[in-house]
């Protein structure tokens, strides 16, 4: 009855939307920001430690949502670790485009492999409303990363 | 109207009443659609479309206003629908009826007319934890504003007003208003709207109902419920979006000042001072939704015409049905078991999240809603902080479309293992 929904809900997403990867608290962590989608009452709070030279060490999160913000959180923080900030702002934006058209047309520039991790959530951009769900976690990491905030908030509006 | 939708002991013939929904014979995704929340807004019958386009194609101006043959003709049509509405709630007097936005406005207008022009600071407005934010926030507006208490009544785990809470919270006298669901939005409980009445006037408040479900799902008579005010949305009750209904007795809207301010709510305007028109043109400042008040009279005209005793059997057929169904799936919670309950079901999978939940049932054509249905308390409430997906039944809702719905259930929990 659902086997044109395998491409959204992919093995990986499952998976990662089961057990998500890094779901804890990051003790000592330099950058903190919690999402929200106030639309469904998904809230998600990440954690990141970057080093002195500006490299994310470490990522993890925790907090509450369905499926597809899940298992995006948990390939985020998996996919950043060991990045460069601006690298993890440039994946956010490629991952955004993914998310909404599907596609990333100069994805093979830089980060291909990154990107390619990231391609099981592709399948999203059918789904309008559930775009924000696969987003939110990259809005939390660029509420985390972003220079001067006081209090770190991303939502997914 | 024909007496086409006579009951039989087969209940109603919802056949028939699909017809009068063209939107229902449609597929989705390639499935027959199976249109389940018609809590949050119902579909309309081609009643109410026609009655709409007759207005404007034949008989539309300005009310209250143009000296004139057309204007007479809308004037007339829009206090017809007052009429209507008032034979609807069992209402002694039209006037006591007002034309709002929605339910919200509704409320925003008692809470700013009553609570800040009769309620005092160090009195109390006394709500549930089962109310829709609706019948929330213009509460702690007012509290915020003018330091008025807000109390807040506790729910059962059956899902129920906890009526010794209730009266306990009554009982210093300082509750000068208690606003509560009729039937919520969330649970589908009915609440036992004459006994909190009671309640309430014995402990010196008045009492306002959100009967912005119930009026859909039961005969309301605000009467003999004992209510002071009573509010609906027309949009769930078939009729068109943008008009909603406040009834108040007469004694109160006369002791109430204006919500908004302009025309038509006025007697006489100097830039000195301006006096009051009386009630309800008081509070129905500005052109007034002439076109939605015509619609929703002939939601009042379909639904009448069916009759509440019919659509009610139908109802707890499809009710029972559900409660039996559902309990078959495994896996899934429903929440609340009231003993008086209409056609509103939320629930969780053990497995699925609401939002992936909503997206399977969708590519099976069904439409529920997933979230938290504007009551972010109830659901804390009931630890369900993530949400629940709520199916609402309406007139045109049959026993296959909650066969289908069990299915996909069940269906969906197996695709998420
Ligand atoms: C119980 C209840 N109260 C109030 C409302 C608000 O209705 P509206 O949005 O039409 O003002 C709703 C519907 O959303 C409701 O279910």
């Amino acid at each position: 009855m659902f086997d044109d929904l395998r491409d959204l809900y992919q093995e990986v997403i499952l998976d990662h939307g089961r057990k998500p990867r890094n779901f804890r608290r990051l003790e000592g962590a330099n950058r903190v920001a919690r999402g929200d989608n106030p639309l469904c009452g998904d809230r998600m709070e990440l954690f990141v430690n970057v080093t002195p030279e500006g490299r994310i060490a470490e990522a993890a999160f925790q907090g509450r949502g369905c499926a597809i913000s899940m298992a995006s959180a948990s390939l985020m923080t998996e996919t950043v670790q060991g990045k460069t900030q601006a690298e993890a702002t440039e994946l956010a934006g490629k991952f955004r485009e993914l998310a909404m058209s599907g596609v990333c047309p100069d994805c093979g520039a830089s980060l291909a492999d990154e990107m390619e991790r990231l391609q099981p959530l592709a399948g999203v951009h059918e789904f309008p409303s559930r775009v924000k769900c696969a987003t939110l976690a990259w809005h939390t990491l660029n509420a985390a990363l972003a220079d001067g905030a006081e209090e770190r908030k991303a939502t997914s509006e | 109207m024909d007496g086409h939708f006579a009951a039989s002991d087969a209940g109603l013939d919802v056949a028939r009443i699909r017809e009068d929904f063209p939107i229902l014979a449609q597929t989705v995704r390639g499935k027959p659609l199976v249109f389940l929340d018609s809590a949050a807004s119902a579909q309309k019958p081609r009643q109410v479309v026609s009655a709409m386009v007759r207005c404007m194609e034949t008989a539309y101006a300005n009310v209250h206003r143009g000296p004139y043959y057309l204007s007479e003709q809308a004037t007339d049509a829009y206090e017809a629908a007052r009429a209507a509405v008032a034979r609807f709630l069992g209402a002694g007097d039209a006037r006591e009826v007002v034309f709002t936005r929605n339910a919200t406005e509704s409320i925003n207008l008692v809470a700013h007319s009553y609570g800040r022009g009769v309620l005092r600071p160090g009195q109390a407005v006394l709500v549930s934890e089962m109310e829709h934010h609706a019948n929330i926030v213009p509460w702690q507006m007012l509290r915020d504003e003018r330091g008025v208490e807000l109390r807040v009544c506790r729910v059962t785990e059956a899902g129920e007003i906890d009526l010794e809470d209730l009266s306990a919270k009554l009982a210093d006298g300082k509750v000068g208003l208690v606003a509560v669901t009729h039937m919520s939005n969330v649970l589908g409980t009915v609440t036992p709207a004459e006994r909190i009445a009671a309640l309430a006037h014995e402990a010196g408040a008045k009492v306002l109902f959100d009967g912005s479900q119930a009026a859909v799902h039961r005969r309301v008579d605000v009467q003999a419920i004992g209510a002071d005010f009573y509010v609906f949305t027309g949009h769930k009750l078939y009729g068109p979006t943008g008009i909603g209904v406040l009834w108040a007795r007469a004694e109160l809207l006369d002791r109430m000042p204006p919500f908004l301010g302009g025309g038509e709510m006025i007697s006489s305007v100097t830039f000195e001072r301006s006096e009051w028109a009386p009630a309800p043109a008081k509070f129905e400042a500005g052109t007034p939704p002439i076109v939605e008040a015509v619609g929703l009279r002939a939601a009042v005209d379909y639904v009448s015409a069916i009759g509440m005793p019919a659509a009610e059997a139908h109802e707890r057929r499809l009710v029972d049905h559900a409660m039996r169904r559902l309990s078959d799936v495994e896996g899934l919670t429903v929440l609340g078991r009231a003993q008086d309950r209409g056609g509103v079901f939320s629930f969780a999978l053990d497995n699925a999240h609401p939002h992936d939940l909503s997206t399977l049932l969708d590519r099976a054509g069904i439409a529920v809603r997933a979230g938290r249905h504007c009551a972010e308390p109830l659901h804390a409430r009931f630890g369900l902080e993530g949400g629940t997906c709520r199916a609402s039944f309406g007139l045109y809702t049959t026993v296959d479309e909650v066969d289908t719905l069990a299915e996909a259930l069940a269906k969906a929990r197996e695709f998420f293992n």
